[in-house]
């Protein structure tokens, strides 16, 4: 043994001796970088460029100048003569607001995110409860699974679309959308949190004599609350992106008349969705993150 | 002595002033104060939001049970794919002839798979792997110079690090789909555009995650080269590029399996790939078409997705 451990190290274990019998993995990095060359080889392949479109240079240019130059009117939501106007009964008071600017449009946006991913992070608890080992036999827990992954198989767009022959093209349609591709998401990171119970803290309870229910409530509850919320908030964030461009397809929200805007090329229009998309983006990022934080830290 | 339980003025959160904090009177004659619960105000207002957001998006369980059968017609219209539409009525009795049988079953197989749309949903399926392998590796590869002169341990400079994390947060707020419309725009309708779009999407993605691990780093070895006279860029490469690579490759890994999915949607807005023929079929409601192309693209991103998963499990 001793020799063997002698043969195999260096006589004297100085930093020259080491260095010079450095691992040498270059023929595995070879065999890497040659394959990725392959790879990207055969992908380069079918992607080639045809120069810009005819159009290219002015779209370019407008929508530069559009994001400098933003229809402030539209940014703003001001009312003016020709604007159509939607009036939304909140009970206390009437609110009348132009449905063409940018405000009513992200309003609406944030609210198709915010049912979207509630209710598919309230439909994602049985299921992911159902799909973990854990707690179920292998063989249910196979088949949810199996369930959950033929549901993100299907792309939000092609979801967006089947629900709209139910919906109909509006808002709602947004709101079914995400709340069924959140389900994916969300249960597969709930059953991570599930799998992660400490379930000592349970034995513990036991021991001291508290009924099922205050196991629930006390062993479990406190372990997996703050998980859900932060996964329910992380896919709000993916959930906010994708609702604005869900209109592309007719699922409400500022998806659809930002696209009729660049079509139309009236960059000014475009510059001002843009910069209301973008700040919105900027603040519900700001606030989720420390949120997340906060509730990481186990502070609230 | 000043008593522990009652904090100066200015200290106490503006909720605590409303709601005063309840008072404990221990068995040993101390005070604690325990702070009213916030779950009351989180309920408020998530209430009034949910309240606001059904006003706002005409949300009507009601429609969904009443017309509810149409979507499971059509799901499962999707869910019975072409490529499965077997015609075994032609096949000769098992037990007469095996090996007939069996050359006459792959022959039905065959039969379906070429009138079935799999051979023509192909070339947008690669075009689609295609274009997000070349986007996430051009992406990857701007991201990494850019992630390291956003991150604070390595450039000191307070300014220019603040203006180009703006930069690129406004990159990664700019929805996917709105820069691969802007780039079908530019560069004309095609794989290129979509290629395009992912590489930018992927720049945004990976120089975020990138500078937030930059700066979780061990600094040592990258001080002890410039105290040794190296440059920053001898001493990031000798120092921090061993420590980095692992992290690196495995968010490359990451963002091409987020990419082959991003990527099949693209062509909704002529950015090439398979959105294109999906877009169609949906068109044309031949709903078995696009369970045969759904189908396909579900192999694929499995294939990937695990190949990638068991790759990042090596890396870490």
């Amino acid at each position: 043994m001793e020799k063997k451990m002698k043969k195999a190290l260096p006589q004297p274990l100085t930093i020259d001796s080491m260095y010079e019998h450095r691992p040498r993995l270059w023929w595995l990095y070879t065999l890497i970088i040659l394959l990725i060359v392959l790879i990207m080889g055969w992908s380069a392949s079918s992607i080639e460029f045809k120069g810009l479109a005819t159009k290219g240079i002015e779209v370019a240019k407008g929508v530069g100048w559009g994001l400098i130059h933003p229809d402030t009117d539209l940014l703003l939501g001001k009312i003016g003569e020709d604007t159509t106007i939607e009036v939304i009964d909140l009970a206390l008071f009437e609110l009348h607001i132009s449905t063409e600017g940018v405000p009513y449009l992200l309003f609406q946006t944030v609210a198709i995110a915010i049912l979207g991913t509630l209710i598919g992070g309230i439909l994602a608890i049985p299921f992911s409860f159902l799909a973990s080992d854990k707690i179920m036999p292998k063989w249910i827990a196979f088949i949810f699974r199996s369930v959950i992954l033929l549901i993100r198989t299907i792309p939000s767009f092609v979801w967006a679309l089947v629900w709209i022959r139910v919906t109909g093209p509006n808002a709602f349609c947004g709101v079914v959308t995400q709340a069924v591709c959140s389900i994916g998401m969300i249960s597969k990171m709930y059953i991570t949190a599930i799998e992660d119970l400490d379930t000592r803290i349970l034995e513990s309870l036991d021991a001291a004599g508290c009924s099922a229910f205050q196991k629930i409530r006390y062993g479990i509850l406190p372990q997996i609350i703050p998980n859900f919320i932060s996964t329910v908030i992380y896919r709000f964030d993916i959930n906010l992106k994708d609702a604005t461009t869900l209109g592309i397809v007719g699922a409400g929200g500022i998806g659809a008349p930002l696209i009729q805007c660049i079509n139309s090329s009236r960059w000014s229009m475009v510059g001002s969705y843009l910069c209301g998309m973008i700040l919105l983006m900027l603040i519900i990022e700001f606030f989720s993150t420390r949120i997340r934080n906060r509730l990481a830290q186990g502070s609230r | 002595m000043r008593k522990r339980n009652t904090l100066p003025e200015y200290n106490i959160p503006l909720y605590d002033r409303i709601f005063p904090p309840t008072k404990i009177t221990l068995p040993n004659g101390h005070t604690v104060l325990k702070p009213r619960s916030r779950q009351p105000l989180i309920w408020a207002i998530l209430v009034i939001v949910i309240f606001l957001s059904i006003k706002l998006t005409g949300f009507d369980l009601g429609i969904i049970f009443a017309r509810g059968n149409q979507l499971t017609k059509i799901l499962g219209r999707i869910f019975n794919p072409d490529i499965f539409h077997f015609n075994f009525s032609t096949l000769p009795p098992f037990f007469d002839n095996p090996i007939q049988w069996f050359g006459a079953f792959f022959d039905v197989i065959g039969q379906t798979y070429k009138a079935s749309y799999a051979p023509k949903a192909i070339e947008p399926l690669l075009d689609t792997i295609k274009m997000s392998i070349v986007g996430s590796a051009l992406g990857a590869t701007l991201a990494l110079p850019f992630a390291v002169v956003a991150s604070t341990n390595i450039n000191r400079n307070g300014i220019s690090v603040a203006i180009l994390r703006f930069l690129l947060n406004i990159i990664r707020t700019l929805p996917t789909l709105v820069i691969a419309k802007f780039c079908a725009l530019i560069f004309g309708l095609g794989t290129f555009a979509g290629t395009v779009a992912i590489t930018v999407f992927t720049f945004g993605v990976i120089s975020k995650m990138m500078y937030e691990s930059i700066e979780t780093i061990d600094m040592g070895a990258y001080e002890a080269m410039q105290a040794l006279g190296a440059n920053k860029f001898q001493s990031f490469w000798t120092g921090c590029i061993k420590q980095i690579a692992p992290t690196y490759f495995s968010y490359c890994l990451y963002s091409l399996e987020m990419n082959i999915r991003a990527a099949a949607i693209l062509g909704f807005v002529g950015a090439g790939g398979l959105g294109l023929i999906i877009d169609e079929r949906i068109g044309w409601r031949s709903y078995e078409d696009l369970g045969t192309i759904l189908l396909m693209l579900f192999i694929v991103v499995l294939i990937i997705e695990n190949t990638s998963q068991y790759l990042r499990k090596k890396l870490s």
